[in-house]
């Protein structure tokens, strides 16, 4: 069967993953690898979701992007993944045999032109605007064209529309808000345009619209991930007003070696290093009166972690973890939650927080000590939210498309939550990793493998041969 | 300027301890158009609520008083941050527990209350009738310069979903009100927490502490003076501080007070934030 071109052979049997964090990256990996096509869409530039923002996983430290990359590199080299990145699916619909989708997917509009572009990254050195970074999640900042990281798949920039010099005057003189012509009677021109200037390729593309395609498939995997919870509606904790209250993925961005301070951990309000980091978990999980009932089920593991490493980043820091309960129920997570207490010396105080605020130039925490009964005030020189962990808006509007069930905190649901977790009310369409519910990284693997089996089993009853 | 009239229960603190939050709230009223008409007959709002849902008996005083507010037509408003906390849940219980209004109505000669009354704090009023552009353009006597600190406690916000007058952990309203009459309302850690409240009965010591902690904060963001809402709250911190020299307690004033003071209606020198002010 030929493989060549870009375009899709009607006649293969293909897969569409939607989301490609590490769950979706495993289900396309499998699915092509048994020889089917998988179409793989990613909302952001480049592919790797959450695990390309942390700095090392939990319990082995091992360094996340070190382990992911080998992973995205080969989605990005497959023969058989077709790669969708900065594209949203507009639409699904089932044909009328109830065998296939119909999917509609929208291209945002990047202003480069991917075929022309080598990734040099000349653009991003040269673009003189820089804006808050949603990667880095408000402590680091990236330029308006822009790729995610360095290890990005593919390596190719897009240019932010909303903080681009030259495509805001564009569109200012093409409306008309500004005059066309100048005082001294020359056609007004957009302003900047440095990128362009300095591409050897000539790859930046102003006129670049949002482009429309349709395709036919013959089984879906949501794979569309979490959010975590603002910190802003944690407004008891000075979430969103107090520059040195971060969530837990701002604190991997300052542990890890690729984010905003090389890996030096440094609040944000002055640069300095912080002596004492007080850890809050549960913020916004297991709080019904928030609607919010379920456990993140990560944040246990995760915290422990990131107080290990910062023990590790700044030798002699004081690290505090404010805990209703520890659950650690994972393979060798007991023990590293034991080497955090025991040989890494992190306080573990069990009790809420009710307060954070601050107070000549420190923060003070306020929270209840259940086991010594009392309650303790701890000074902070840096505070980390563990966030609740939330479906993402666009899981909402996939599973009204798709007809889908959703549990009351948001999460999808399996077909039977025990015995078909993969499976969901609609044939042919199946869940991978945190679209469900809390996961972490082993877990969302797993699941993209599942996924990816049913989805195999699928076609292959559908008689649609796979490539040789 | 077209007067505004409202139903007005007082409350027996204002009557008792807080003589000059009334006055001031009337004199301050009547510059801004604002007409508190007090209810013919009324009663002690209870001065808690009752968390126990079961017991509908222990919500017959502060019906009562809505019932009068009913009757005499319009919004009820009232000043005291307790007053206003009882009464704001009552009527939310009321409204949304139909069993608990019949069985009250059944027993209440006054009756029935209809459930719908949703009673106001003054500081509604004039945030949500008036609002701010109209205070400022009332001011004669800008208090430019002066560093207030806004204190809330607990009554006026909480709980949030409930009361719903402000943000119960980022409040705005009396910052607001200190900036509309020109002066700076600092920035203060304490704004929200508890006094100590009612435990002045059974444990001083608690509400000592509390309060202090309040006042020492307020004084650390370099405020003249505490401005709130609440009659408990202004006496606990009065009361906490007792044992200081007088030169070096930090005054606590009602919002009233600034109004009055910055409309011209009292003297500027009877405004604590200026005599004596460590700012």
């Amino acid at each position: 069967m030929d493989c060549g071109g870009a375009g899709m052979s009607e006649a293969r049997p293909s897969a569409l993953v939607i989301g490609a964090g590490i769950a979706g990256i495993q289900a396309a990996l499998d699915i092509a690898n048994s020889g089917y096509r998988a179409v793989l869409v990613e909302s952001e530039p480049s592919i790797g979701g959450h695990m390309a923002q942390l700095s090392e996983t939990f319990p082995t430290l091992d360094c996340s992007q070190c382990i992911l990359t080998p992973r995205t590199v080969e989605v990005g080299h497959h023969a058989n993944i077709d790669l969708r990145t900065y594209s949203l699916v507009e639409d699904i619909r089932r044909s009328k045999d109830g065998s296939a989708f119909q999917v509609r997917i929208r291209r945002k509009a990047a202003y480069v032109d991917w075929s022309k572009c080598t990734g040099c990254g000349a653009c991003q050195e040269k673009c003189p605007f820089k804006v808050e970074s949603d990667f880095e999640r408000g402590v680091g900042v990236r330029k308006v064209i822009y790729t995610l990281s360095p290890q990005a798949v593919p390596n190719k920039p897009v240019i932010d529309a909303e903080h681009c010099r030259y495509l805001i005057s564009k569109h200012e003189i093409e409306s008309g808000t500004v005059a066309a012509l100048t005082k001294s009677g020359k056609p007004a021109e957009p302003k900047c345009g440095a990128c362009a200037k300095f591409c050897p390729t000539e790859a930046i593309d102003w006129d670049q619209k949002d482009t429309y395609e349709e395709l036919e498939v013959g089984a879906i995997v949501l794979a569309t991930g979490f959010d975590l919870m603002s910190p802003a509606q944690l407004g008891e904790y000075g979430g969103g007003q107090l520059p040195d209250v971060v969530d837990g993925l701002a604190f991997e961005r300052l542990l890890a070696a690729s984010g905003p301070t090389a890996g030096r951990v440094l609040r944000p309000s002055d640069g300095q290093e912080p002596r004492n980091v007080v850890f809050i978990q549960c913020c916004g999980s297991r709080d019904p009166a928030r609607g919010q009932p379920h456990c993140s089920k990560i944040c246990c593991m995760y915290t422990a972690k990131q107080a290990i490493l910062y023990k590790h980043h700044v030798h002699g820091g004081e690290a505090t973890v404010f805990y209703i309960d520890v659950r650690a129920a994972g393979k060798g997570y007991e023990e590293f939650l034991q080497r955090a207490q025991v040989q890494e010396q992190v306080n573990y105080i069990r009790g809420k927080v009710s307060r954070v605020y601050a107070e000549n130039g420190h923060l003070v925490v306020k929270g209840a000590d259940t086991l010594g009964h009392r309650s303790v005030d701890v000074i902070a020189d840096m505070v980390v939210l563990a966030m609740a962990v939330q479906p993402r808006p666009e899981t909402r509007r996939l599973a009204e498309m798709l007809d889908l069930a959703i549990d009351d905190s948001g999460f999808l649901c399996g077909l039977d939550e025990e015995l078909a977790p993969i499976e969901t009310l609609q044939s042919g369409v199946f869940l991978a990793g945190t679209v469900q519910g809390p996961r972490d990284i082993p877990e969302s693997v797993a699941q993209g493998s599942a996924a990816a089996g049913k989805v195999i089993q699928r076609l292959r009853q559908q008689g649609g041969e796979a490539a040789a | 300027m077209a007067s505004r009239t409202y139903a007005y229960f007082p409350g027996c603190t204002l009557r008792s301890h807080a003589h000059e939050y009334e006055r001031q709230a009337l004199a301050a009223g009547q510059a801004l158009g604002i007409d508190l008409v007090e209810l013919p007959e009324w009663n002690c709002c209870g001065a808690t609520f009752p968390l126990n849902a079961e017991n509908v008996m222990d919500l017959i005083a502060p019906a009562r008083v809505l019932i009068a507010g009913g009757k005499a037509g319009g919004d009820l408003v009232t000043l005291c941050a307790v007053c206003f906390h009882v009464l704001r849940r009552t009527a939310n219980f009321l409204q949304t527990h139909p069993f608990a209004l019949e069985r009250l109505n059944a027993f209440v000669e006054e009756g029935p209350y209809d459930g719908q009354l949703r009673p106001r704090h003054l500081l509604e009023v004039v945030r949500d009738d008036l609002g701010w552009a109209e205070i400022r353009q009332r001011v004669t006597q800008p208090q430019a310069g002066v560093r207030l600190a806004a204190y809330y406690g607990c009554m006026l916000l909480r709980p949030g979903p409930e009361i719903g007058l402000d943000d119960p952990e980022q409040p705005s309203v009396l910052e607001n009100l200190i900036e509309a009459v020109g002066a700076q309302a600092t920035s203060f850690s304490h704004s929200s927490e508890c006094c100590g409240s009612y435990l002045a009965a059974t444990q001083p010591g608690a509400v000592e502490r509390a309060s202090l902690r309040v006042v020492e904060a307020a004084r650390a963001g370099g405020a003249a003076a505490v401005i709130t809402a609440c009659p408990l709250c202004k006496y606990n911190l009065e009361q906490a501080q007792r044992e200081q020299p007088e030169e070096s307690r930090l005054p606590v004033a009602y919002f009233t007070q600034l109004l009055t003071i910055a409309f011209g209606v009292d003297a500027p020198e009877s405004a604590p934030w200026i005599v004596g002010a460590p700012a």
